[in-house]
């Protein structure tokens, strides 16, 4: 066990745990948007930050990919971590005015939306957490999403914009996505997602829409479970 | 090249090679930089090659490269005498063939003139330009044919490799390193000796060594002129780290951009390969190495560390949290060494001359001398190389020799993008790694722009700040969505829409984005506000407080006239000016029209009686 403080708080916690864990782990909250655990972590958002003392020195880290160290003194409320969450939030308010997810936070954090910043029009819920492309890639692993440009230009999309050929339509990356930003609408039979309209399989046993076809197939075909096994939906199981 | 199979034999070949390179054999060199290219300087040296074997006298015309005095290409210096000609067109070759390789004569009016006793210079040296530099790394690159190892094995090249397998232990050489204070030239400064050790000490196989060329200042431009010019000092720099640490492959991280570069990096390696310098069994040792080229796209995050190993495993250039050091988890997470192209080409001038030697130059902190390229509103573009201490006054007045047209000194940008403006009155300023930090600057690459009276601050903060958001790869928020922000406010007190509070906000998103950014870019990023407003705050408050520009530079706070007293009617700023806005008689005072003016300054330019008044 690593022995560290966190807010005047003696706490421990097992090797290699990052600090974000920790830290709530003793009770402390501590705001995200891009650590979900189902995918890696990215420090994009920049919202979980935190002031460590090493020594005579003070930096500020993100706690989401920061591990505990003996004896490290962890500040989650300083003037200049409160600073930077302010920002952060102010920031993405200002990029993402409707996000309801976000004017939740930034009550909860006390934030007021900056009058200074134009807020944007055309960049819709999307903070660019990259859970979505995270979850694509690692976990699903067809990687129909990812990341284009640079800078203030960056954008989530599938390439070209295109319909994706590799998309299954699972919705994983909706799923993930903190703010609903990613629009699916399923109807009985279908499911559009990423502009594309999947086919949706029928319960062999209770005969309700269940799956896409295509995610199963690709179920299937990655796992060796006959596709029949995999005709039934979770309810029948 | 035949193969050199031992450290004797390169000693032998050195000695063979030295007859050919005689410092008194007739020879015409001729810089072949970039920069001289697009002044034409090939077309002069197939010319020279032409008349000299019309002429039939078998002198060697070598195409170097930069010898850095870009303002004055292309560049000509004819051996053993060491006269320097300046803008040498092809015209004037068949005379510098005749008079002065054949006869000796100088050939006055191709010879550099001081501006300031209006009397010609006949030699390199004594040209004020060079005078107080001290050209240890980049010296060189005007003496060696760079597309030929033996030019650069002539002149003592590769002795430091092989010094270094033969006679020294790799700790011995991190020692050395270690002891001679070298510091990383790509912008952190930090350590060599000490990034090595740990990379050596580091669990974990292989290791990498890493040349970082993705220069991307605007206006810097050293590290482009050692690949062109030198690139096998920055190939005998990297062995010799890799020795060091333990590593058995390199890569050099160059932009595409600099397709010179590419190409004589290429021919460095294959050379060297050709003559067992890489490859396995180095000099008949047990030391194996080899280096590739990967060539970048040309973001300037990639030149940011993990940004860079993410681009040469294949991915996007995005940084990533380094709370683990590169010389544990680098490329491909195995220990690295990543060390600037210049702090490569430092390596074996410490290793042949001893670290007490390297330590005789410099500060007490900062050793060496210091690539610069000196640009902006400055007379001798360049780039000049100077002993760590040297005085910004002394690189910009008796090096760069002052601003043109006997304007005003204003501010000198250190460090790139995100370095900061230095006023007058820090012109007596040391030059070292510290001192740049403590005045809220940096050393950063070695971009030095100097800025006249005609600059406004807070335009040149929106530039940078423009330069930034255009190159943040936009991972993280408070740099993608934080500069743009300051950007915008920015824009808006240039535009006369700056309010009040303007300035305290950007101070306060300027700390924010500085704590709260993932990388060093955007950690940087908020500099060029930061230092212009500990130096220039009255300027922004010029902008927003009274709607003026001090400088005249941003169109919407200024207009122009035109001074009856001065004008004498000659008629040129009717004649260039795009929107008909100047008028009047010949011979009379003209007006200015600043319904139709656009500020484009072109009758500024134009006015040889500096009529035109801007406010």
């Amino acid at each position: 066990m690593v022995n560290l403080t966190v807010d005047g708080k003696n706490i421990s916690a097992p090797e290699d745990t990052m600090l974000l864990e920790a830290i709530r782990g003793a009770g402390i909250s501590i705001p995200t948007l891009c650590a979900h655990e189902a995918v890696s972590r990215s420090g994009a958002c920049r919202l979980c930050v935190v002031e460590i003392k090493k020594g005579n020195r003070t930096r500020i880290v993100t706690s989401c990919l920061y591990a505990v160290e003996e004896d490290l003194v962890v500040h989650t409320k300083s003037e200049r971590v409160l600073n930077v969450r302010r920002l952060v939030m102010e920031l993405l308010l200002a990029r993402c005015p409707e996000s309801e997810v976000l004017q939740k936070l930034a009550r909860e954090l006390g934030v007021e939306p900056q009058a200074r910043f134009v807020a944007d029009t055309d960049k819709g819920k999307c903070i660019l957490c990259r859970s979505c492309v995270r979850v694509c890639e690692e976990i699903v692993g067809v990687s129909a999403i990812g990341l284009f440009a640079r800078g203030s230009h960056k954008t989530v999309g599938t390439a070209y914009n295109e319909k994706s050929d590799v998309c299954i339509g699972c919705g994983a990356c909706a799923y993930v996505c903190p703010t609903g930003h990613i629009e699916m609408t399923s109807t009985e039979d279908k499911r559009k997602i990423w502009g594309r309209t999947f086919k949706m399989k029928t319960c062999d046993t209770c005969g309700r829409y269940f799956a896409p076809m295509d995610q199963l197939k690709y179920i299937s075909k990655k796992t060796g479970v006959p596709l029949k096994d995999l005709s039934i939906c979770m309810d029948c199981r | 090249m035949i193969k050199i199979p031992n450290a004797q034999a390169l000693r032998q070949v050195q000695n063979d090679l030295k007859k050919n390179y005689d410092p008194n054999k007739q020879l015409v060199t001729i810089c072949a930089g970039t920069g001289c290219r697009g002044y034409g300087c090939i077309k002069v040296k197939d010319a020279l090659e032409a008349e000299i074997s019309r002429q039939n006298i078998g002198v060697e015309v070598r195409a170097t490269g930069c010898f850095g005095f870009c303002e004055k290409g292309p560049l000509v210096v004819v051996h053993p005498q060491k006269i320097f000609y300046q803008q040498v067109k092809e015209k004037d070759v068949a005379d510098i063939v005749t008079k002065t390789v054949m006869q000796g004569e100088v050939i006055e009016k191709l010879l550099y003139r001081d501006p300031v006793t209006s009397e010609t210079v006949m030699k390199e040296e004594d040209v004020p330009f060079y005078k107080k530099q001290k050209r240890l790394v980049f010296g060189s690159n005007g003496v060696i044919d760079p597309t030929q190892i033996e030019s650069y094995i002539a002149i003592g090249g590769y002795t430091a490799l092989a010094k270094a397998l033969s006679e020294m232990s790799p700790e011995g050489i991190i020692n050395e390193v270690k002891k001679a204070a070298l510091r990383g030239r790509g912008g952190g400064g930090f350590l060599s000796g000490t990034k090595w050790e740990g990379c050596r000490k580091a669990h974990g196989s292989p290791k990498y060594i890493i040349a970082n060329g993705d220069e991307g200042d605007p206006g810097a431009y050293m590290d482009r002129s050692l690949m062109e010019g030198n690139p096998h000092s920055v190939v005998e720099g990297m062995m010799i780290g890799a020795y060091a640490i333990g590593a058995s492959h390199g890569y050099i991280y160059v932009r595409n951009e600099y397709p010179l570069a590419v190409v004589h990096l290429t021919m460095a390696i294959e050379s060297a390969r050709e003559a067992g310098l890489l490859g396995k069994n180095i000099l008949g040792s047990k030391f194996s190495f080899d280096i590739s080229i990967n060539k970048g796209g040309g973001a300037f995050v990639c030149g940011e560390s993990s940004a860079l190993f993410a681009s040469i495993e294949g991915r996007a250039g995005e940084p990533r949290a380094k709370y683990v050091h590169a010389v544990e988890k680098g490329l491909w997470d195995k220990p690295t060494v990543l060390n600037n192209v210049e702090t490569w080409a430092n390596v074996p001038l410490i290793i042949n001359n001893g670290a007490d030697w390297y330590c005789s130059i410099g500060t007490e902190k900062s050793k060496g001398t210091k690539i610069f390229s000196l640009v902006g509103k400055i007379n001798n573009t360049g780039l000049v190389e100077v002993p760590m201490g040297i005085k910004l006054r002394e690189i910009i007045y008796d090096i760069g020799g002052g601003i043109p047209k006997g304007r005003k000194f204003k501010a000198v940008q250190t460090g790139g993008p995100s370095g900061g403006c230095i006023p007058e009155s820090l012109l007596d300023l040391p030059v070292d790694f510290d001192k740049l930090y403590e005045v809220g600057s940096m050393m950063g690459s070695g971009g030095m722009i100097v800025m006249d009276d005609r600059s406004c601050m807070v335009d040149v903060a929106k530039y940078f700040l423009a330069f930034l958001q255009e190159e943040s790869c936009g991972k993280c928020v408070p740099c993608r969505e934080g500069v743009r922000r300051m950007r915008e406010i920015l824009e808006d007190i240039c535009a006369g829409k700056g309010t009040e509070g303007d300035v305290d906000l950007l101070e306060k998103i300027s700390q924010g984005v500085a704590d709260g950014s993932l990388c060093a870019l955007g950690g940087s990023a908020p500099n060029p506000v930061l230092s212009t407003l500990r130096y220039f705050r009255n300027e922004y408050e010029a902008h927003i407080k009274d709607h003026r520009c001090p400088a005249g530079v941003c169109k919407a706070l200024i207009t122009y006239s035109i001074d009856p007293e001065k004008c004498t009617g000659c008629g040129m700023c009717i004649k260039v000016c795009p929107t008909q806005a100047t008028s009047g008689e010949k011979k009379k005072a003209h007006t200015i029209d600043n319904n139709k003016c656009t500020r484009c300054g072109a009758c500024i330019e134009s006015c040889k009686f500096d009529a035109i008044n801007v406010k």
